[in-house]
């Protein structure tokens, strides 16, 4: 689409530059030109005009945990149903696991990706490298290249790196690049095959648990190291009381570390788990309320920085099956805009906490140009109705992944327009 | 009463009524297997299949035996002649059993809520045959059986479960019955096999003597070897000598104390010789119950089944549903 577009009417909340108000939002050439509450008649007479009354105009939303399967799991995504699911969940960009097959451990798969998000045509996709070749957890991969080649930040997701030498040489080592290192805490002996969190709900299931020491004791590990490695640690999926603690007072010494929450865990506890439903297995897991409620104030605080969904899509056979051999992971980006908004509304945190959350606080984690409406910037826009209605059916997803905790639930929110680079790349239906 | 559960997955949600009405039911059927002819016809054209993808010889004889004494045909897999080996997982195998129209299925498996996840998907009757560190219903209800018989009550009595709690599927079951129905329950073993929030199910102890104290009833687990070499105890040897029922501790409970175990027993290890071989010992009463425990589930889940695929037809039903509840009565009028 070329021309000028008016986003007219809605509320622009634009974290970045401090801005929380009624505002017409100019569109042109791919960048926003004019943030005003009134855009003359002159520019109107030419324009394309997108009705936001009632509406929010957010800046684009930046999903920076996702895993999009592709190369080498195409079953169960590609960059393209994936990045599919991301506009329609109002996403603009979102930063990709490394665990695909072959692993995002060198440079060809980063461009590999890059091109298959190119041709996909629809949100910009950051690939993140693996910290180790084949994410074995031995020998660092060649972070360097990737980085020319693209790579936002390093990240073993899925497998926590259970070796602190190699976490420490890591840190050092990505300090050289500033990219982050992100981390999925998990101490692999003490989570000792658990499948839930462990409490009294794995022992009435029968089910082996994961105690929640399993997260915060890595977390610990890592935060020493950070205080003489130099480089930046981000959490991933914070999901535990203490994790929350252990990051905030981290914070409070000055260390540099960010953070992110998921949707499913500052809205669901392991009690999402009774009957054996694998739609509620991931990892870290479900758990307690109090868990719950520590994320939420985590958010509210800052010390969770982003909102990041851990869209994590797999296909129907690896989850219709018992639950210990289910596979962990649900899938989250046509979920988590409302989500996050029921958390505004719930735990009242300002929309300008939640929104900073989901574009400018992931944008600065992962040094990306993004996350802001100022003017000058790339028009990367999201235009929510927080007040539409809808049921979650997971048939109806755009993403091939169907397993979520949150089939048949009421949501209240949905993006109406995304648009990247001043092109729309989603529109919902009326 | 109508009993009105479609599968026996477990005993946490079964009420104090509907775990009143199974044992009765047992009770009524015990008989039976005191006849020359050990066989009555009330399930007659019945078929049940019995799917075990863990090792049992016990309780699959036991499910088989329940099964022929009602008239039921019976056909029984296991993991390694069914085509699990193959790689065929666990709704496919289910799903082809389930297409030749079984009446119920007895599930024995690995994974906790496995036969959870085949009453989601299957039509027919499932009956948990033990599932993980899960449950194992009917292995709890010839133990309540079997204290029933002998204290004539269930309430109020001080029940001790010693061992692996932690991954007793055994321990759940007898836990949560136990507690429906008024029952006190200890949990005794090492702090390994237990956990903090077992406090909310019991008294608990890691010292044998003063978890047996004036117990009405002593129920032993058995100690899986292979727990040894995972850091649970350092050696079996050990285990046994903190946590084997001898006769010593036998003395710390009430004079009229039962001691069960369910079997098979690790001798010298969980439980002295001379005690499981003792007088308190109901050891083979508990075997000889499974099949009467095992009849009256089958009979209750099957016969339920028919009179709701009957009910939902609406065909002129051939056996009236006051008729299938008054069954066992008339069969024991018939042998008396």
């Amino acid at each position: 689409m070329s021309g000028v577009v008016v986003i007219r009417g809605g509320t622009v909340i634009d974290p970045a530059s401090g801005l929380h108000a009624r505002r017409d939002v100019v569109v042109r050439d791919g960048r926003v030109t004019e943030v005003s509450d009134a855009v003359g008649a002159d520019t109107l007479a030419d324009a394309t005009v997108i009705p936001a009354a009632n509406c929010l105009v957010l800046p684009g939303l930046i999903d920076m945990h996702v895993h999009l399967r592709e190369p080498g799991y195409e079953y169960r995504e590609t960059i393209e149903t994936g990045t599919r699911a991301a506009v329609a969940g109002g996403f603009t960009a979102v930063a990709c696991m490394a665990n695909t097959n072959p692993v995002n451990d060198n440079a060809a798969v980063t461009e590999y990706i890059r091109e298959r998000a190119q041709a996909a045509g629809l949100a910009r996709v950051y690939p993140i490298g693996a910290v180790s070749k084949q994410l074995k957890g031995e020998e660092l991969a060649e972070i360097g290249e990737m980085r020319r080649a693209g790579i936002v930040a390093v990240s073993d997701d899925g497998m926590p790196i259970m070796n602190g030498g190699l976490m420490r040489r890591a840190l050092e080592y990505t300090a050289m690049f500033g990219l982050p290192v992100i981390v999925h805490e998990e101490d692999r002996l003490i989570a000792a095959e658990g499948v839930m969190n462990e409490g009294a709900m794995s022992l009435r299931l029968g089910l082996k648990g994961m105690p929640a020491a399993a997260e915060e004791a890595m977390i610990a590990r890592d935060l020493t190291l950070l205080e003489r490695t130099g480089g930046r640690v981000h959490v991933a999926h914070v999901s535990t009381a203490g994790a929350v603690e252990l990051i905030r007072a981290a914070k409070q010494r000055g260390l540099p570390v960010t953070a992110e929450g998921a949707p499913h865990h500052f809205t669901l506890t392991e009690a999402a788990v009774e009957g054996y439903n694998t739609a509620a297995k991931m990892n870290p897991p479900l758990r307690t309320q109090r868990d719950v409620e520590a994320v939420r104030r985590g958010v509210a605080d800052g010390t969770i920085d982003a909102i990041a969904s851990d869209h994590a899509p797999h296909h129907r056979d690896e989850k219709e099956v018992e639950f210990d051999r289910a596979l962990n992971g649900v899938v989250g980006l046509e979920t988590t805009l409302p989500l996050a908004l029921r958390l505004a509304d719930e735990a009242k945190i300002p929309l300008d906490t939640i929104v900073a959350a989901m574009t400018i606080n992931p944008a600065r984690i992962l040094g990306l140009p993004l996350g802001t409406l100022a003017v000058g910037a790339d028009a990367d826009i999201t235009v929510v109705d927080p007040t539409r209605g809808w049921t979650v059916r997971a048939s109806g997803f755009r993403s091939k992944g169907r397993s979520t905790p949150f089939e048949g639930m009421e949501m209240r929110g949905q993006a109406v327009v995304t648009m990247v680079s001043g092109r729309i790349v989603w529109r919902a239906d009326a | 009463m109508p009993f009105t559960h479609r599968h026996l997955l477990g005993l946490e949600h079964v009420s104090s009524d509907d775990l009143i009405h199974l044992l009765d039911t047992a009770t009524s059927f015990q008989e039976i297997s005191e006849r020359e002819i050990k066989k009555v016809p009330t399930l007659r054209g019945k078929t049940v299949v019995g799917l075990f993808y863990e090792a049992s010889t016990r309780t699959r004889t036991s499910f088989e035996i329940a099964a022929k004494r009602m008239s039921a045909d019976f056909v029984s897999l296991s993991a390694s002649t069914s085509s699990a080996t193959k790689g065929e997982t666990l709704l496919d195998t289910a799903r082809n059993l389930a297409a030749m129209r079984p009446d119920a299925i007895i599930l024995r498996h690995g994974s906790s809520g496995a036969p959870h996840f085949l009453a989601a998907h299957l039509d027919c009757a499932i009956v948990n045959a033990g599932d993980g560190a899960h449950e194992h219903p009917t292995q709890a209800l010839l133990d309540l059986l079997t204290i029933r018989e002998r204290k004539g009550r269930l309430a109020e009595l001080t029940v001790a479960i010693v061992g692996d709690i932690l991954h007793s599927r055994v321990a759940r079951s007898n836990v949560f019955a136990l507690r429906t129905l008024g029952a006190r329950v200890r949990l005794v073993g090492p702090p390994t096999l237990l956990a903090p929030e077992l406090r909310d199910w019991g008294e608990v102890t890691s010292d044998l003597e003063e978890g047996v104290r004036d117990a009405d009833v002593i129920m032993m687990l058995r100690l899986q070897l292979e727990r040894q070499g995972k850091n649970f105890f350092p050696t079996v040897d050990e285990y046994s000598r903190y946590f084997c029922l001898t006769e010593r501790a036998v003395a710390r409970a009430k004079s009229d104390v039962i001691i069960m175990h369910p079997g098979p027993i690790n001798r010298g290890v969980e439980i002295a010789s001379d005690v499981a071989d003792g007088p308190y010992s109901v050891i083979m009463d508990q075997v000889t119950n499974g099949i009467a425990v095992r009849m009256a589930v089958l009979y209750l889940l099957i016969n339920r089944s028919r009179a709701e695929a009957e009910g939902a037809t609406d065909s002129a039903a051939p056996v009236p549903a006051a008729e299938v509840e008054a069954a066992p009565t008339r069969l024991r009028r018939k042998a008396g």
